[in-house]
């Protein structure tokens, strides 16, 4: 019982993990398609809590709004009303089974050899001084929380909404071009570019809906 | 302190025990929320509709009818229907629980006094309250009925689209406060001319169109298409029955009330009474000791009666006005209230930005004025009001003045 509560956090991922697994490997297994949709739901929502377990608050909810509160909203209405009867069940054959499976154990082996790269070798030099967490600190009202502790510091949106805004609060960067004094300037990255990227993208996305969604007009019929 | 108390707080299960007391006490106003609201609702009901309501059951007034409601429903025979999705017919009411559930965790009830104190709190609870429509969903699918299933896709296309609106309306006071902390917005309202209702033209329709689609996302008439029950039956929740009937609701009250209460901590001064922190004035008076616990009980009981207060106008209003059409819905959504907030969103960034100081405390002045005389008038009226004419007057309404002729029902 201390193990688990000295560790709580790591228990209460393996726990999430492995609820979000089951669904997901429901999704595929599960014949009725709305049931595939409902096991989706849980699998996104189990994602969404892991962000909100890695202190991810903003992050976690908008995972929420937009996967479940829209995407799958929509996938449900997809399914629903493009189904040929009510209850319909899909039948996957041996074939399929088999190439999906391979697929999936190769995606599996790349991803599990991906994690276990990241964050080695250890950052040198002094790029690591200039951590992340030490300048979120002109956001912090004391002292107390200039920590070292990502998930303390992610909490607060108003740097991911800096960032948005090309304020620079990424991982920091040397300059190529130093100052002309020979002082090296160290330059962070922003999310600006990608910011307004996405909102094109939303923009095409709404101009193309609006235009498969119009009212076509009749044709005149030649009498 | 007692030595056991530190030990006690010390002790490495200590926060999880008080994470556990917050959830059993969310829980519990949930419930009571739930219990207080049908029985407001039979009465309010009741009331406009010229009869009295529940009056036998717990005294005159009839409050323990809603646990006698309770008992029936507890026990009452549950009946799924032999072409019902099983799995998905009993999990749907529980999601729309879970999501109404998940948005009090951060809704504060006075200053600090939240279960979970986020920096995204508003955010937070727009985005957990938009699961609720997956449940809705379940149960109107999985009933295997049509009504049910018409019921359930009217009801998620309407609780879907009012999110947008709804989300643009809370931007607007978010915009005037610089947060997205509930409780930093609510406290920057502490004086009455500070409530952020009375900011700017933009706040003050942010607020009546914020209302009207947090009543369209509740599913409260006249948006109730979903439980029409002159359309159909009972729309999502036809073949439901018992306990599963009663968690719905459930979910529907705990929605009433949490839209309520963020309508009042973002437009209504939260927790405040208007003149100031109460924790403050009672430092002054019993000493800072003791002054915590009671301005913090204070302000917990003004913030439950304020959203009380909106959830009863929104049950006044459920029973004022007729159902409006699904057509009639999604256009009022997509063709007025998406561009009105869109316009308030631009003007109250305008407002900020451009308009001079001065200008905006006169208009700050001005409006809360013309509010005060408003309700002023309303009052007078409520008390002068007489010119009924004899024998036409219905019983039980407020009369300071006699009027010749009437005599007013007979008790039995």
């Amino acid at each position: 019982m201390d193990s688990i509560l000295n560790n709580l956090p790591v228990f209460l991922f393996w726990c999430i993990a492995t609820l979000t697994a089951l669904c997901a490997i429901a999704v595929v297994v599960s014949q009725n398609i709305v049931r595939s949709a409902t096991w989706l739901l849980f699998a996104l929502g189990g994602t969404s809590a892991i962000f909100f377990l890695l202190g991810a608050d903003f992050v976690g909810a908008t995972q929420l709004l937009v996967y479940v509160g829209g995407t799958l909203v929509l996938v449900i209405f997809g399914v629903m009303l493009t189904a040929q009867g009510p209850f319909i069940n899909m039948k996957t054959s041996i074939a399929e089974w088999a190439i999906s499976g391979v697929v999936g154990l190769l995606l599996l082996g790349v991803l599990v050899v991906s994690i276990y790269s990241v964050g080695k070798p250890a950052p040198k030099g002094d790029v690591a001084t200039y951590a992340p967490q030490q300048r979120l600190s002109v956001f912090n009202q004391n002292s107390s929380k200039n920590t070292n502790d990502g998930a303390k510091n992610s909490q607060y949106a108003d740097a991911i909404g800096l960032g948005f805004l090309g304020v620079g609060v990424g991982p920091a960067h040397h300059n190529p071009n130093p100052l002309k004094d020979g002082e090296p300037r160290v330059v962070r990255m922003n999310y600006l570019l990608p910011f307004e990227i996405v909102s094109v993208h939303l923009l095409v996305v709404l101009i193309g809906a609006a235009y498969l969604a119009r009212a076509k007009r009749r044709r005149r019929v030649e009498a | 302190m007692p030595e056991f108390v530190k030990d006690v707080f010390a002790a490495p299960w200590f926060p999880y025990a008080v994470a556990l007391i917050y959830a059993a006490v969310l829980m519990g106003f949930m419930l009571v929320n739930a219990i207080f609201s049908v029985w407001l609702e039979r009465k309010v009901s009741g009331r406009i509709q010229d009869r009295l309501g529940p009056t036998r059951v717990g005294g005159k007034f009839g409050w323990l009818q809603t646990l006698a409601d309770g008992m029936k429903l507890l026990v009452k025979e549950d009946i799924i229907p032999k072409s019902a999705d099983h799995l998905m017919f009993r999990m749907g009411p529980y999601i729309a629980l879970a999501g109404s559930y998940m948005a009090f965790l951060a809704l504060p009830f006075g200053y600090l006094v939240v279960a979970q104190d986020m920096n995204i709190a508003i955010f937070y609870m727009l985005a957990v309250m938009s699961t609720e429509v997956f449940g809705i969903i379940l149960a109107g699918y999985g009933s295997g009925s049509k009504w049910s299933l018409f019921g359930g896709m009217r009801e998620a296309a309407q609780m879907v689209s009012y999110e947008v609106p709804m989300a643009i309306c809370v931007l607007v006071p978010v915009i005037v406060a610089g947060s997205m902390n509930l409780t930093v917005i609510a406290n920057k309202q502490q004086w009455l001319w500070q409530w952020l209702v009375f900011n700017d033209p933009f706040t003050f329709i942010a607020f009546l169109t914020y209302f009207t689609c947090a009543t369209a996302s509740c599913k409260r008439a006249p948006f109730d298409l979903a439980e029409a029950e002159s359309e159909l039956v009972a729309g999502f929740h036809t073949e439901y029955s018992g306990f599963r009937w009663l968690v719905l609701f459930m979910a529907e009250y705990g929605s009433m009330f949490a839209v309520s209460g963020i309508a009042s901590l973002l437009f209504l001064g939260g927790w405040g009474l208007g003149f100031g922190e109460m924790v403050d004035h009672f430092t002054l008076l019993i000493g800072a000791d003791l002054a915590i616990y009671v301005g913090n009980l204070i302000n917990v009981i003004v913030f439950m009666l304020k959203g009380w207060t909106l959830v009863f106008v929104m049950m006044w209003v459920r029973w004022t006005l007729p159902r409006l059409r699904i057509d009639q819905v999604m256009m009022v959504c997509l063709k007025y209230l998406l561009p009105i907030s869109c316009v308030l969103l631009m003007g109250v960034s305008v407002w900020r930005l451009m308009v001079p100081h001065i200008v905006q405390d006169w208009f700050r002045f001005g409006l809360l004025a013309l509010c005060v005389g408003f309700v002023a008038m309303l009052v007078k009226q409520w008390f002068t009001w007489a010119s009924a004419p004899p024998g036409s007057a219905m019983p039980g309404m407020w009369r300071m003045t006699k009027v010749t002729g009437y005599q007013g029902a007979q008790k039995q």
